[in-house]
């Protein structure tokens, strides 16, 4: 085996990235790493590179235990990388950015002619013949990215990772770099593919191995393995069937309050119709990358939209800005509570009051009593554990800065909440009590629309579920189709009964 | 009030100690005394020297609070004070001359204000355009002269005296008091905040991200437009290739001093316009203290280095944690973590 | 700015109709002070007077736009250049292709660090014979008695407050009786030498203890004459005032009784040069490298009104 890695384990503050994770990548195979975000895929890949320090595990190359302390480290033993964004200096040559750093030298300076011969040479064995002195940057993304292997083959020659190195590029530009790929493949390289896109990963590879919050699930052949299969591993059902009880599940689908006709976007989600009724919970189900997100944000107007438009029962409703959004009672709790959920160093309280004292404006502040009120009360009543509301929200746990924003837009009183992973990262506990209050809001007539990766949780609270699949609405699935096999099946492959969203 | 007290101790703490040393070189730095109806003494001097500087103060608290900054208020106030100089000399009123500097420095900043909000420029860049162009603009109001003016209303903005104190530290005071019960009173201040900490985050909560940061920069060019006046109306006078250079340095340095992070974020105007005081002090105390002109920056710098060393988070934790063990000695109890972080509430 | 450029498009137009007279290029360094505006406007008026087409450029503190001018300037084949250098250093090459093309170059107001033959000579004041005569007026006007003075220096380190510093420092040195007792720098302008100017009476009880104020140019002097009017006392008076350069301000103050005496910077550097040039167009003559121009003084006996009158409308 030219790398074997036996019982990796990597540990961060509050979860388990990596748990014991074994892989085994051959000379001279293509070896897909998949998963889910949070799966572990991008820890592996960093503890394998340098970049993250193992906290057990071995990791061996051609049968010599290895210990990279950085990338540089891991370069020189044989693992190169490359990475979705072209990690090269695009301001410099072709023939700068690949001898970079081992530039052929005569009498202590740089040759600059023996650089250029020797980067000819170099390409050429990739089948490129493109003029060396030209800077990088004027090249097609997929030259760069052929440029960018190239690079790590040449110093690093054993292993070489790519970091989902397709998902900027078209159908021809693809099979370009697959060409490279599998040319190397027969050299006897081994190769790890990380991917979101399951036609490269059978289009590709010989063996897959699939990750599901930090524990290896499965590696198997890619050839006899069916995308049901797949999907199922990489989304983890429970094999014991969850029921489809949600909470307003009545015998018929609740009368519309809100229509979206022919809403989309070019780049970001292919045009749907949606309407959703009050007290109704509509799930968006799909891979990472499907457009899942993309449909959230054009709801709430943080992507105008290009096509289409939205009204409710009194008339067309404005969607140019979040703002608007507000104004027209949608509520938006995003995926990357981090960067887009919380203001880290403001408080719990003033965290949860600032999207209702923006919509009071600026010049009516709400009054220190009732803001302290408010706090308290959704601090009980999502139990956000905490030493008090002035605690500065950015030292809460994932799962309590989750409910923090959650109260955010409670405190709004949306009459359409839209939820991307709500329960992404968050322990068990919280987990039950924010699916709870799911339901108990949409009894109250709220209108959710929930994005989510764990398909039990989809299919325990989803009234109905819209499948996406390469950015556009592919299925719908109601009542009784509502089930963790019908999900995935869509998912996987987007034909079957039950009628295609247009 | 005591959260504000205790945010702004360290600045008290170092103009308190930084008085006491300029009184070992000038003994009579403190005295004070009642002339004609005025107060006179080196601290009114530091007072009122430290006006313009204490008024960009303000406004660069607010951008920098944004996570902005604004290198235009120093060409700001030559803008405005050639402005107001133009329009004493061809005839036109106290009053109107100080309307149309406002309206000068409101309408910099809303430039500033647009192309950061608007366009997306960094403020870094945004503000360096200004900075550069509108000491071309102030010599083109002044032709490249000191433009004079004899206007007895407007030149008491610079060196009148109104219930004994000097007309800049009433400027000041009241501009500083007038801001920070803005800020606190209404939800300026926590909008503003959450702005400068998290823009994408704010902005999906419905703050209008927007208007708020044009507003702040429209507000840094309207405190710079107050400062060009004094400064104007004291020398009697526009100097467009002279008034308010390099300014624009002072106030983030006071802003700093202040204990406000460049990264924007929780802000505090009173530390700020201490900061202005500590670095006026600092320079009023060079000059009464008879050095060389040579030692003027040596010193200063010197100074300015030893107040944010001691204000430095390594140093401050150190403090922090020798104070929390001197409050805990009396007891044998065990140390517990005293919260030494301000309460939020009631800063202004 | 605007006359700037109109009398420019206009000597430019001039350029190609009469072909006759003399053509001079002058590479000023910009417009950062009234002085250097003035300096400007005085160049223009003596080229009219005797006829000569000035080719105006202003490098905007950039010594690369000068350099660029002059090449210009060789390049149209003017009579004659005139370079009033933003910098000392790095003149050599341009210098070296006026020469080359036998255009005299003569320096205004500022010298360079190039070899002598390079040009044709310098016109300039004697900054430290300035001083000189600023404190030989002090000298004479106390007669004898103690006089303690504060001293406003221009901007640390600048070859002027160096200079002028040193020029009055010489003149009292022989007589024990005049003691500079504080000197600080104002940087040359008026804020700074009012700020200054406060400090000192503050410091020497509220003024009593001044006798005189020595400020290294006329703009300090305003701003501490402002400074010592709001102490309560009399500028000119209380505390004598002695300045240099020669400023319209200053003769107003001096009207007004404020100021006692000031020490002329004259900014008509182009006089002068422009005999030499006359001269040595006309037989070759070759002047002195260094043409100094005279430090008048003024006092308030000198029609101080007058004076303004005929220096408000310069540009200064």
């Amino acid at each position: 085996m030219l790398l074997s890695i036996r019982s990796l384990t990597k540990v961060f503050p509050g979860t388990r990235a990596l748990d014991d994770v074994d892989l085994d990548i051959a000379a001279g195979e293509v070896h897909a790493l998949l998963g889910e975000n949070g799966a572990g895929k991008s820890t592996l890949i960093k503890c394998l590179t340098g970049a993250y320090r193992r906290d057990a595990g071995t990791i061996t190359l051609e049968g010599a235990a290895i210990d990279p302390r950085s990338t540089r480290e891991a370069q020189e033993l044989g693992i190169g990388t490359v990475y979705q964004e072209v990690n090269l200096l695009p301001n410099l040559t072709v023939a700068q950015n690949l001898m970079f750093g081992r530039e052929p030298r005569r009498f202590g300076m740089i040759d600059p002619r023996a650089t250029r011969v020797q980067a000819r040479e170099t390409l050429a064995r990739y089948g490129l013949t493109i003029d060396v002195d030209r800077d990088l940057g004027s090249f097609s993304v997929a030259i760069q990215q052929i440029v960018a292997i190239a690079r790590a083959v040449e110093i690093s020659g054993k292993v070489l990772i790519l970091d989902e190195p397709t998902a900027s590029l078209d159908a021809a530009e693809v099979a370009m770099v697959f060409d490279v790929v599998r040319s190397l493949r027969d050299r006897g390289m081994g190769i790890v593919f990380v991917s979101h896109f399951l036609d490269q990963v059978f289009d590709l590879t010989d063996r897959v191995t699939i990750l599901r919050n930090g524990r290896k699930i499965v590696t198997t052949p890619t050839k006899g393995l069916s995308r049901m299969t797949l999907v199922e591993h990489m989304l983890g059902r429970a094999l014991d069937e969850a029921t489809h009880a949600p909470a307003g599940a009545a015998a018929s689908a609740p009368e519309p309050v809100l229509y979206f006709d022919g809403t989309g976007r070019a780049g970001a989600i292919a045009p749907f119709d949606l309407s959703i009724g009050a007290g109704e919970v509509v799930g968006l189900a799909g891979l990472l990358g499907s457009g899942r997100t993309e449909t959230a944000e054009l709801l709430f107007g943080v992507r105008p939209l290009q096509t289409g438009s939205a009204r409710d029962t009194q008339g067309p409703l404005d969607l140019r800005s979040p703002r608007a959004a507000i104004r027209a009672g949608f509520g938006f709790a995003p995926e990357d509570r981090k960067t887009d959920g919380i203001v880290a160093d403001l408080t719990i309280r003033e965290n949860i009051i600032l999207g209702l004292q923006a919509r009071r404006g600026w010049a009516r502040p709400m009054p220190r009593a009732q803001q302290n009120r408010l706090a308290d009360d959704y601090i009980r009543r999502l139990d956000i554990r905490t030493s008090g509301r002035e605690q500065p929200i950015g030292q809460l746990s994932g799962g309590n800065q989750q409910k923090a924003v959650l109260a955010r837009w409670l405190a709004m009183n949306p009459r359409f909440l839209i939820l991307d992973e709500p329960t992404r990262g968050i322990d068990v506990g919280a987990h039950a009590e924010i699916l709870r209050l799911i339901a108990e809001l949409t009894r109250q007539g709220m209108a959710v629309l929930i994005i989510s990766s764990e398909i039990d949780e989809m299919v325990a609270v989803a009234d109905r579920v819209i499948v996406l699949r390469d950015r556009a609405h592919v299925a719908e699935l109601t009542g009784d189709q509502v089930s963790g096999d019908a999900i995935m099946r869509a998912i996987a492959e987007g034909d079957l009964p039950g009628g295609v969203a247009a | 009030m005591s959260g504000t007290l205790q945010r702004i101790a360290p600045q008290l703490i170092a103009l308190a100690a930084l008085v006491a040393l300029v009184s070992v070189f000038y003994p009579a730095f403190l005295s004070v005394q009642m002339n004609d109806g005025r107060l006179v003494g080196p601290v009114i001097d530091v007072l009122k020297r430290g006006a313009p500087v204490a008024l960009l103060a303000i406004g660069m608290t607010l951008v920098i609070a944004t996570r902005g900054i604004d290198l235009s208020v120093g060409a700001i106030m030559a803008i405005c004070g050639a402005a107001a100089a133009w329009a004493l000399a061809s005839g036109w009123g106290t009053g109107a001359a100080l309307a149309l500097a406002l309206a000068a420095g409101a309408g910099a900043g809303l430039w500033n204000g647009l192309l950061i909000a608007g366009f997306g420029i960094q403020p870094f860049v945004a503000t360096l355009i200004l900075m550069t162009m509108g000491r071309g603009v102030a010599q083109l109001i002044t032709e490249g002269r000191i433009l004079t003016f004899t206007d007895p209303g407007f030149s008491w903005l610079g060196s009148g005296t109104a219930l004994g104190l000097p007309v800049p530290v009433w400027l000041w005071l009241l501009a500083g008091l007038f801001v920070a019960a803005l800020m606190r009173r209404t939800a300026l201040g926590l909008l503003i905040e959450a702005v400068g900490i998290n823009r994408r985050a704010s902005a999906l909560a419905g703050v209008n991200a927007t208007v708020l940061l044009v507003a702040v920069y429209v507000a840094s060019g309207l405190c710079a437009a107050l400062a060009g006046i004094v400064e104007t109306a004291d020398i009697r006078g526009a100097d467009a290739n002279n008034a308010g250079l390099w300014l624009e340095l002072d106030a983030i340095l006071a802003v700093v001093i202040g204990g406000n992070s460049l990264l924007g974020g929780r802000f505090s105007i009173a530390a700020s316009i201490l900061g202005a005081l500590i670095i006026q002090t600092i320079t009023t105390g060079i000059l009464l203290a008879g050095f060389p002109s040579e030692y003027n920056l040596v010193i200063k710098a010197g100074l300015v280095l030893v107040i944010l060393i001691l204000q430095s988070p390594r140093i401050s934790a150190e403090w922090r944690l020798m104070r929390d063990s001197r409050r805990v000695q009396p007891k044998p109890a065990p140390a517990k973590a005293t919260p030494t972080r301000p309460a939020p509430e009631d800063r202004t | 700015m605007t006359r700037t450029l109109m009398t420019t498009v206009a000597a430019l137009a001039l350029c190609g109709t009469a072909a006759s007279a003399q053509t001079v290029g002058f590479s000023q360094i910009g417009s950062e002070s009234g002085w250097r505006a003035a300096e400007t406007t005085l160049t223009r008026q003596q080229a009219e007077e005797r006829g000569y087409q000035l080719q105006f450029s202003d490098a905007q503190q950039r010594q690369e736009n000068q350099i660029a001018a002059i090449r210009s300037f060789v390049a149209q084949g003017v009579d004659a250049i005139l370079l009033a250098p933003v910098v000392a250093t790095g003149w050599d090459s341009v210098l070296q292709e006026a020469q080359e093309a036998e255009i005299p170059v003569v320096l205004l107001d500022r010298r360079v660090d190039s070899a002598e033959d390079l040009y044709l000579t310098a016109v300039g004041s004697d900054l430290v014979h300035e001083g000189e005569v600023a404190g030989q007026w002090l000298v004479d006007q106390v007669a004898g008695e103690d006089c303690r003075i504060v001293e406003l220096q221009g901007t640390t380190g600048s070859s002027p407050a160096i200079d002028r510093k040193a020029g009055f420092e010489a003149a009292i040195a022989d007589h024990e009786n005049l003691e500079i007792v504080r000197s600080q720098t104002g940087d040359f302008t008026r804020a700074q030498g009012k700020e200054v100017m406060e400090s000192f009476l503050q410091a020497e009880n509220g003024g009593a203890d001044i006798c005189a104020l020595y400020a290294h140019n006329d703009d300090m002097a305003v701003g501490a004459i402002q400074a010592i009017k709001e102490a309560g006392l009399a500028p000119g008076e209380d505390i004598l005032v002695v300045s240099i350069d020669a400023v319209p301000d200053i003769f107003q103050a001096m009207a007004a009784g404020e100021a006692n005496a000031t020490v002329e910077l004259t900014p008509d550097m182009a006089g002068p040069a422009f005999d030499a040039l006359e001269a040595y167009w006309a037989d070759g003559t070759e002047p002195e490298k260094f043409i100094q121009t005279e430090s008048r003084l003024y006092t308030q006996a000198d029609d101080p009104q007058g004076e303004y009158d005929r220096r408000k409308d310069l540009g200064y």
